[in-house]
């Protein structure tokens, strides 16, 4: 649906992106993860047929955004960053406008709104000023927006920027209901969002594109080096010469814990996992186990892994 | 074309959905409202073989309203947008950039034209009470309204592609009303040039908007006119579209 090949794209003597590509997949919802300024904006806004890149093609369903603009401009519903809206118009009235714009008949619109609308949870407030709404239902109607015309492809910059737990659910919520019949990106800098909402990532970092991944198997990719810490009161010497004798474990640091217990944090060989090894040791020696965890990287700590070599070096 | 009208449905209506437009519409009403009791007073003292709407025009009101007005009604087309950010959401949809410049420059120029429609009920007054048919034919009328319409053009044209240069709606009208008052001095340049002959003082006579005005206003419609505020609308109408095109070659 989306093929990018060595985008490049240049503001007045900053590189925005640099050379990047991915494709997605038609019915994919993809993330762009990535701090501010990380060029998921500037990625999308090329996508979108706002501003054309400074190298590289883009072609959304087989047409090239600049050449075939208006081709890729029908089948592609766009909400930038911060959802502008025009604040004095009603809700029905915006949409219908919208509708109109993006090339839909008078019939057509005014079905397909009332289809957005409800889809939307908006059907109650359609009579109402956008002006006066709350922000929740503000980016309602800028998700209906993009939705109006039934595009391909729907691309949400930010959608839930600075709403509350409740409005993000729901949001998250109807994002996650358009997979299969859309394809999806969403950029954010919210890591459990695109965990919880997409079917691949694609972390971005200071305009090149760092990882690309499904959120399991970047998790798994991870795992391999996570530790395991255990709380084990036993004889400090016995404890450090099982942890040696241990073919799995790759490195071991004890340190004393409350009372009789150490604290042993253990980094395994190859990704085994020590646990059930841990539990048969202290079986075997008679000593009492409090604590047994094996610590699971959350997309943070991928995030931070990937994007850390390269702030070092920025700074 | 449907999503011309569309367009130009929604900037004309947001005209009337801000304060602005209603001020707009107040602040001439009000300054042809005085340049009426003018009107009257003189009529009152010293009865005029002239037309009334060339009296109107001699009043130097119809110039203040031109250089005031125009800046305030096209400052918001391209800026505001720009400002709130929905430029983008417009441009990404199925609009090509000319409807847009077209649709924008449309509303403000039918705007423009209902602000001077109490104008012509002033003109029928006085029409009325003169009980003189001389005062106020068809053919002056219409020659009054071409002209009020052509230097609209040309000032509303300059005023959008000012707002097209600019998100802030304060540049743009400074912009533009900078820009009307540069064509106004030489306005006045040209009127007071002496024949020196030569293509300067051909080109600058070109620019001898009073003069062509006057003629509007008695009735005489010259083609050099038309064609000259045609061709400047022109200008301006194809600066604003490159304006607008230049985000896909910056």
């Amino acid at each position: 649906m989306i093929e990018v090949f060595n985008l490049t794209k240049r503001y007045a003597g900053r590189t925005a992106v640099d050379d990047i590509s991915f494709t997605v997949a038609r019915g994919e919802i993809v993330g762009l993860l990535g701090p501010n300024g990380a060029g998921k904006s500037t990625t999308m806004r090329v996508l979108s047929g706002f501003m054309p890149a400074t190298s590289g093609t883009v072609r959304v369903a087989g047409f090239d955004v600049f050449h075939d603009s208006e081709e890729t401009r029908r089948r592609i519903g766009y909400m930038p960053e911060n959802n502008p809206l025009h604040p004095e118009m009603r809700v029905r009235e915006y949409l219908k406008f919208r509708a109109r714009l993006k090339g839909l008949g008078w019939k057509k619109s005014r079905a397909r709104v009332t289809t957005v609308m409800e889809q939307c949870g908006l059907a109650e407030v359609g009579r109402r000023v956008i002006g006066q709404l709350s922000k929740g239902y503000k980016q309602r109607v800028g998700l209906a927006d993009a939705l109006v015309h039934d595009p391909e492809l729907i691309i949400l910059d930010e959608p839930t920027i600075g709403l509350d737990p409740q409005q993000i659910r729901s949001v998250r919520a109807l994002i996650k209901s358009l997979a299969g019949r859309h394809t999806v990106l969403i950029s954010t800098h919210i890591l459990p969002e695109v965990e919880m909402m997409c079917g691949r990532v694609l972390i971005m970092f200071d305009g090149r594109v760092l990882a690309s991944d499904t959120p399991e198997n970047l998790q798994r990719r991870m795992a391999g080096g996570s530790q395991v810490i255990a709380e084990i009161a036993a004889p400090l010497e016995a404890l450090r010469a099982a942890w040696e004798n241990l073919p799995a474990v790759a490195q071991f640091d004890v340190a004393p814990g409350e009372g009789e217990f150490f604290r042993c944090a253990l980094t395994p060989r190859d990704g085994h996992d020590l646990r059930p090894q841990i539990f048969n040791l202290v079986q075997t020696n008679g000593w009492s186990l409090r604590e047994l965890t094996r610590s699971r990287h959350s997309l943070e700590d991928i995030y931070m892994q990937v994007t850390k070599p390269t702030t070092e070096e920025v700074e | 074309m449907s999503i011309f009208f569309t367009l130009l449905r929604r900037e004309l209506s947001s005209f009337f959905f801000s304060l602005t437009g209603y001020v707009i519409v107040a602040a001439v009403t009000l300054l042809t409202g005085l340049s009426f009791v003018v009107l009257v007073q003189t009529l009152q003292t010293d009865p005029s073989p002239m037309p009334v709407t060339e009296m109107f025009y001699l009043s130097f009101y119809f110039w203040l309203i031109l250089l005031l007005v125009s800046p305030v009604i096209t400052m918001r087309l391209f800026a505001l947008e720009k400002a709130s950010g929905t430029f983008e959401t417009l441009m990404t949809t199925a609009v090509g950039d000319l409807q847009v410049v077209l649709a924008k420059f449309t509303a403000a120029v039918v705007f423009y034209l209902i602000a001077w429609l109490p104008l012509l009920a002033c003109l029928f007054i006085i029409q009325h009470y003169a009980r003189q048919n001389g005062a106020l034919d068809p053919g002056t009328l219409y020659g009054m309204y071409l002209g009020i319409f052509l230097t609209g053009c040309l000032f509303l044209s300059l005023g959008g592609f000012a707002s097209a240069l600019t998100r802030n709606q304060m540049t743009a009208a400074t912009i533009s009303f900078a820009g009307g008052v540069g064509l106004f001095s030489l306005a006045y340049l040209a009127r007071n040039a002496t024949d020196a002959g030569g293509w300067q003082a051909q080109v600058l006579a070109c620019f001898n908007l009073f003069d062509q005005m006057h003629d509007f206003a008695r009735g005489v419609v010259d083609t050099r006119a038309v064609i000259f505020y045609a061709s400047t609308t022109f200008l301006f109408l194809f600066l604003t579209l490159r304006v607008v095109e230049s985000r896909r070659w910056k």
